[in-house]
């Protein structure tokens, strides 16, 4: 699903130049649940963008689904996000002046969907992470756990691919964190491939591989032993 | 591209805003209501001007005769000009550039009109059928002078709307005014039309027409004529003012006077005065839309600015929605869409208010103010005008928009 080929990625700042990916070789096959773990300045923001097709890198090879991600327009970056990412981020971004369901039918909206049957969508998937009956509610007026399965309806609506989850529970406590957790390990196991961002050791080991960054380059990527613990939270 | 959903985040987003837009909207909506009043005043303004000309057609020309200043071939100075039926002849014959030409015989005595038991003292002019257009009359009942009438020397008279008013207002309808006969300094003359002349001067409206041929018999002229009008064909003022010289050249061979004396004939030209009025006002339409325009740009930087904010407000919200698949151009329409939209209904209301206050104070004659007005096709460039200026608004801000990357909106600072 996902291979990446000694991907070099840097950043001019001012005139320094600033060498945050320095070479990552990596292959994620379909129905994965990955999360990748380093402390801030490791690079792992940047290879999620480049994995989101959110930013483009200097050197290597990215193929997406067999298709070389290199040379995009924007236009064309935002139509393969559209179609092969979900994104769920940290603090949630919702857009604060739609209602719960107006959100998940966005991604729907720029696949220039119908607004009755976006909708309608909308609700299956708000009941799917058991919002149904919040769909006329504001963002404002959730709590960030509810925020964050409506973030994660919305990421799902486009039937993407691959979930990119950048720190999806790091505006949340811990049992709202292990719910959320459960609804990605839910998605996972319907196919879908998971990609989680953390910084959180007690996440990581709920995935089902690991990779560890450090200094622009995977320093370990293996299989957490402490699958017991996620067994735990699932049962 | 103007869904549901674009017209949902706008309201949402003004409403978000209100003051912001309200102060937004004032900007360019006090521009566009200055703009409507200065070029409605403008008008207002031009049209006073235009009704001191409307008295005779606006490419008229005006010829009377004096006495020579300067000694020529041998003859002294002080000597009287006479205008006869052959000068008349002379320049409807030989003047290309003339469209309707006439003569004109005056009777300086008497001027009594009577009516049964009416009488008035009003002018009398005698003039060739032509005349009707160059003094730019209406013809309310009836008809004016026509060649017949010459031909025959009819006693036929038309009179103003005006003495009709006065001789038959004791006429209960009984009798109609065409057709009746009045007498012009005692001799009965048939009433034949009425006029009405658009002039200001209340002069024009206080008399009667005869046809000349008429006059010269009946009040003893010869062949004599007193002034000499027409109107011309001309498109600038130094044609109107060679047709000028072409006529004042033919008198002046004709009653041997020097060319260049400007006693012996003297001729008004109502087109060049005419045309001169309009370069001025030209002129100042120019400088109405200068200023209209520099009120309206100052609203346009206003809400462009405006805008560079709101972009800026939403630059996480953008990135959100380009991480959602949003295309440039989506983000693009979504924010020249809102500029367009505030411009354009605020731009609505200060047009809406400006055709307002002109249409309140349209009722104003003074004597050079007349029917202050924005016409339609006024209304129509003020609301191009005002797309044009909510695009250019929204542009910058649209395109820094569109640069915004998702990944520097959406970290978490």
């Amino acid at each position: 699903m996902i291979s990446l080929k000694n991907i070099h990625k840097s950043y001019a700042m001012g005139f320094n130049v600033l060498h945050v990916i320095k070479g990552i070789d990596l292959e994620i096959k379909e129905g994965e649940l990955v999360s990748i773990m380093g402390s801030s300045g490791s690079g792992k923001s940047t290879l999620l963008n480049i994995l989101g097709i959110l930013d483009n890198y200097d050197k290597g090879e990215y193929r997406l689904d067999g298709r070389l991600m290199a040379g995009l327009t924007e236009t064309k970056a935002a139509l393969l996000r559209n179609d092969y990412i979900g994104f769920v981020f940290q603090s949630f971004n919702l857009i604060s002046f739609k209602n719960a369901m107006e959100n998940v039918a966005l991604p729907l909206y720029y696949k220039r969907i119908g607004r009755k049957k976006r909708n309608r969508i909308a609700m299956e998937y708000l009941e799917r992470v058991g919002l149904a009956d919040w769909a006329e509610h504001m963002p404002n007026e959730l709590s960030g756990g509810q925020k964050q399965r409506v973030a994660i309806a919305r990421a799902l609506i486009a039937k993407p691919k691959i979930i990119l989850a950048d720190e999806p529970t790091g505006a949340l406590d811990s049992s709202t964190s292990l719910e959320v957790m459960k609804i990605l390990k839910d998605i996972n196991n319907e196919g879908i491939t998971v990609i989680i961002v953390t910084h959180e050791a007690d996440i990581s080991i709920m995935t089902k591989r690991i990779i560890r960054l450090k200094d622009g380059i995977i320093e370990k990527d293996f299989k957490p032993e402490m699958q017991n613990e996620l067994a735990e939270v699932s049962a | 591209m103007f869904d549901l959903d674009k017209w949902q985040e706008i309201i949402a987003t003004i409403k978000k805003n209100k003051l912001r837009t309200v102060l937004t909207g004032f900007s360019v909506a006090w521009g566009i209501f200055m703009l409507i009043i200065l070029l409605g005043s403008g008008k207002g303004l031009e049209n006073g001007f235009e009704n001191q000309f409307s008295g005779s057609a606006k490419n008229s020309l005006w010829i009377w005769s004096g006495r020579t200043s300067v000694a020529h071939e041998g003859m002294n100075p002080g000597r009287q000009i006479r205008f006869n039926n052959d000068d008349y002849q002379n320049l409807k014959d030989n003047i290309a550039e003339r469209e309707y030409i006439s003569g004109r015989f005056n009777i300086w005595w008497g001027n009594q009109i009577t009516y049964d038991n009416e009488t008035h003292s009003f002018g009398i002019r005698n003039v060739h059928p032509e005349y009707e257009y160059i003094e730019n009359l209406t013809i309310k009942q009836g008809r004016y002078i026509n060649d017949l009438d010459l031909k025959n020397t009819r006693k036929v008279v038309v009179i103003s709307a005006l003495i009709s008013d006065i001789l038959f207002k004791n006429n209960n309808n009984d009798e109609k005014v065409i057709g009746n006969y009045i007498l012009v300094n005692g001799i009965p003359f048939k009433v034949v039309g009425i006029f009405d002349d658009p002039s200001q001067n209340e002069n024009n409206n206080r008399l009667v027409y005869i046809p000349i041929t008429t006059a010269q018999m009946v009040f003893s002229g010869g062949n004599r004529l007193h002034q000499l009008s027409m109107t011309i064909e001309a498109d600038n003022i130094d044609e109107a003012r060679e047709v000028e010289n072409k006529i004042r050249s033919r008198l002046a061979s004709t009653h041997k006077f020097d060319i260049d004396d400007r006693r012996a004939v003297g001729i008004y030209n109502n087109f060049e005065n005419y045309m001169q009025m309009q370069s001025i006002f030209y002129g100042i339409r120019m400088f109405v839309w200068i200023i209209g325009i520099g009120t309206i740009v100052a609203g346009i930087v206003g809400v462009s600015n405006i805008m560079i904010i709101v972009v800026k407000e939403r630059t996480r919200e953008i990135g959100v929605r380009k991480a959602l698949g949003a295309t440039p151009f989506s983000v693009v329409s979504l924010i020249l869409f809102e500029s367009v939209v505030i411009t354009t209904f605020a731009g609505y209301i200060g047009l809406v208010l400006g055709v307002g206050l002109l249409e309140l104070i349209s009722g104003i004659e003074a004597t050079f103010f007349a029917n202050p007005s924005a016409d339609f096709g006024i209304a129509v460039s003020a609301t191009i005008l005002l797309i044009l200026a909510g695009t250019i608004a929204g542009f910058v801000p649209a395109r820094r928009a569109a640069k915004i990357k998702p990944i520097e909106a959406l970290r978490d600072e």
